[in-house]
């Protein structure tokens, strides 16, 4: 199922299917190591306007939520 | 637009490159016995730094770059950085070696470069302790280059880099260029990107590239499966929407009480908190001042005849027959007392406790926490660090603004600090003053700042221009501090309230003094009269504490004491003083940070928001 990173809930898994928004944003992303295929676990959701916190490559990111909602993730069933 | 890096006229025989937070000021610190200041979030070396490291009886000059993502022209750091490449005979890339596959997207970008180069894979045991094991050979056949994991922290393996540092060819003439140290095996991916401008192929270009380095991490790194550690688990849970607030107002209510608790210590010795001084020795510097200082002072000032100019210059004037360490105003007393006994025990505790949680790695999740609050006032949240830092001092604290993206950021955060943010020398007066009428003339105080720095921020928000960048930061693991590198940091800090505020604070009671005996402050006390009484409701006199305060808010404060305010005006004046023209120190680094123009937009805005506050407290207190 595809869903954008706030959407997603906390301890949900999946793969980068897409990232939308502009050049600069893509490129502020892809340097923390969000590229198409790449895995990702949501940890944590601050809500009121916080960031979404991912697992990228075993660190942690914190994202502002407008960003959050421009990264597609192709979500995985638990195991 | 681009500013160009000085010209570095001497070569770098090495340099330092890698990704913010990997350590690279540790082994700086390591290789050239230079101290910088380094903590467990991005961006600390905003600057380059520079040394002489010997070996085998010669001096090689070391650079450490600053931390960048890419070698690609997205920010100054990546400028400078490729500028520095281009000076470097020798390059280090240091990555952390627990998140290998974070940290080779640049490490292809230097390789790309075709300079001798090592790659170093520092805080290996960590990545131990994570159950990551690399294969340095492996690693070291399909990027070219030597690899060699290190412990910069504790030392490990960093004298095997050297001397393999040492063994590559350095090139002599540009035709011996390609021989040695570039990346044998995929030279159509590394093309140099130097000052390439970025197109969307480039893109393409990342995705073979990233594809590329998962194919080598995942063969050269085995993980081993092991249970979350305790580090793992609370690097979760303090991110955590409900357990993670709770644990932050936690944090921040220990940090504050904390810091409280060992200034009041150093200052009393423990009188105070409990009850008697601790062992019947004069600790603490109030009383080391008093019991050790005071008696040698009034031998001098009989000697002195306890009057006369130069009497007034070094012990001041006596308060009832007695010298009164924080009224007197002579230069072995005031000047001393107010930054030795008065201001450097909170100094000395509030950095310390800052500098613990900035090694354990807290500071960024606080600014995560931040986040959706400093939004309303046009921020994000990585602009608490600065506004932190600036509670010790505001110099280093606007220095820090560097680390925020924007320049509306910059400026809102800096304009801010300088107006809202009290120092720690400054609270430490505060404290000590309006703490001794009552807990709620402090808390009007401290609310009034706060409440400032809340609304002129949103107001800011709505005026300043610009782009308003989202939070996207990499939260560094909590890691266990180093009690070296802790006190090591912890000494720099206080080495520059020595080097810069102690002569500053001498100096400005000396000007004081001299001023005081000439009667210049009259004139200037009927010059704005006006102002001072009638909208603020204090004594004409106080505008002299007012206009030290350009020099050194500490010794202001101080000032006020002989005027016998009433509370309220000891409210006001306190409020006043705190955000009334920073000090000069803060001054000037407000200038050179934001430039002249606005530098002055900042100062006028400081000017209004003063006036309007210190009104305001004065018609409804």
């Amino acid at each position: 199922m595809k869903k954008t990173l706030t959407q997603m809930h906390a301890g949900e898994e999946g793969r980068i299917d897409f990232l939308h928004g502009g050049r600069g944003l893509r490129n502020r992303l892809y340097k923390l190591g969000f590229v198409e295929g790449q895995r990702v676990r949501k940890v944590s959701d601050l809500s009121w306007g916080g960031p979404v916190i991912v697992m990228v490559n075993r660190s942690q990111v914190a994202i502002g939520r407008g960003m959050a909602g421009k990264i597609m993730i192709e979500t995985e069933k638990k195991r | 637009m681009r500013k160009k890096t000085s010209r570095i006229d001497n070569k770098i025989d090495i340099l330092l490159v890698g990704q913010p937070n990997v350590g690279k000021s540790v082994l700086f610190s390591r290789l050239t016995g230079i101290k910088t200041v380094v903590s467990n979030y991005s961006g600390t070396t905003v600057a380059f730094a520079r040394g002489k490291m010997r070996w085998n009886g010669t001096d090689f000059t070391v650079v450490d770059a600053p931390g960048t993502y890419s070698l690609e022209p997205l920010d100054d750091a990546s400028w400078v950085t490729v500028d520095l490449i281009d000076d470097a005979r020798r390059i280090i890339n240091v990555v952390d070696a627990s998140h290998l596959e974070r940290h080779l997207p640049l490490t292809m970008e230097v390789l790309a470069q075709n300079k001798p180069t090592i790659l170093v894979l520092n805080m290996s045991d960590e990545a131990r302790y994570r159950g990551i094991t690399i294969d340095a050979e492996k690693l070291s056949h399909k990027l070219g280059v030597p690899v060699i994991p290190i412990v910069a922290r504790s030392g490990e393996g960093v004298k095997k880099m050297i001397s393999t540092l040492f063994t590559l060819q350095i090139q002599k003439g540009e035709e011996e260029k390609d021989e040695r140290g570039h990346p044998g095996h995929h030279p159509h991916l590394f093309r140099k990107t130097k000052r390439k401008h970025i197109d969307d192929h480039s893109h393409l270009d990342r995705r073979k590239i990233w594809e590329e380095i998962g194919n080598i991490v995942s063969d050269v790194q085995t993980l081993k499966h092991h249970h979350k550690s305790f580090a793992e688990r609370m690097e979760e849970l303090t991110v955590h929407p409900l357990w993670g607030s709770l644990f932050a107002l936690i944090v921040l209510f220990l940090s504050f009480s904390l810091i409280r608790l060992i200034g009041e210590f150093l200052i009393s010795g423990g009188v105070g908190i409990i009850g008697e001084p601790w062992m019947e020795l004069p600790f603490g510097t109030e009383l080391l001042f008093e019991n050790l200082l005071k008696p040698l002072l009034k031998e001098l000032s009989l000697v002195l005849g306890e009057k006369g100019f130069l009497h007034r210059l070094l012990i001041g004037t006596l308060i009832e027959g007695e010298i009164d360490f924080s009224q007197s105003f002579g230069i072995l007393t005031s000047g001393l007392f107010i930054p030795l006994a008065a201001v450097l025990p909170y100094l000395v505790s509030f950095y310390l406790v800052l500098s613990l949680l900035e090694d354990v790695g807290y500071l960024p999740r606080l600014a995560v926490f931040m986040d959706s609050l400093m939004h309303r006032i046009g921020l994000h949240g990585y602009a608490i660090i600065p506004t932190l830092l600036s509670l010790g001092c505001n110099v280093p604290g606007i220095m820090a603004t560097r680390i925020l993206e924007t320049k509306r950021q910059r400026f809102i955060t800096a304009t801010l600090i300088s107006i809202a943010v009290p120092c720690a020398a400054l609270q430490a007066m505060i404290v000590a003053l309006v703490g001794d009428r009552g807990a709620l003339p402090l808390a009007i105080v401290y609310g009034t700042l706060l409440l400032v720095w809340i609304v002129l921020g949103i107001i800011l928000r709505f005026v300043a221009k610009g782009f308003k960048p989202e939070l996207l930061i990499e939260i560094p693991p909590y890691r266990l501090p180093d009690l070296n590198t802790l006190l090591s940091k912890l000494w720099m800090r206080l080495l520059s309230f020595f080097k810069e505020a102690l002569p500053i604070i001498i100096g400005t009671v000396l000007v004081v003094n001299i001023l005081y005996q000439f009667q210049l402050f009259d004139l200037l006390a009927r010059l704005t009269e006006p102002l001072v009484t009638r909208m603020w409701g204090m004594p004409k006199e106080a505008i002299v504490p007012l206009f030290v305060g350009i020099l050194r808010k500490d010794v202001a404060m101080g000032m006020f004491i002989p005027l016998q305010l009433t509370t309220k005006q000891l409210v006001v004046a306190s409020v006043v003083l705190a955000m009334f023209f920073p000090c000069l120190a803060t001054f000037v680094i407000l200038f050179r940070e934001l430039g002249i123009k606005e530098g002055l937009k900042s100062t006028g805005i400081m000017f209004l928001t003063v006036f309007i506050a210190g009104s305001a407290l004065n018609l409804t207190l």
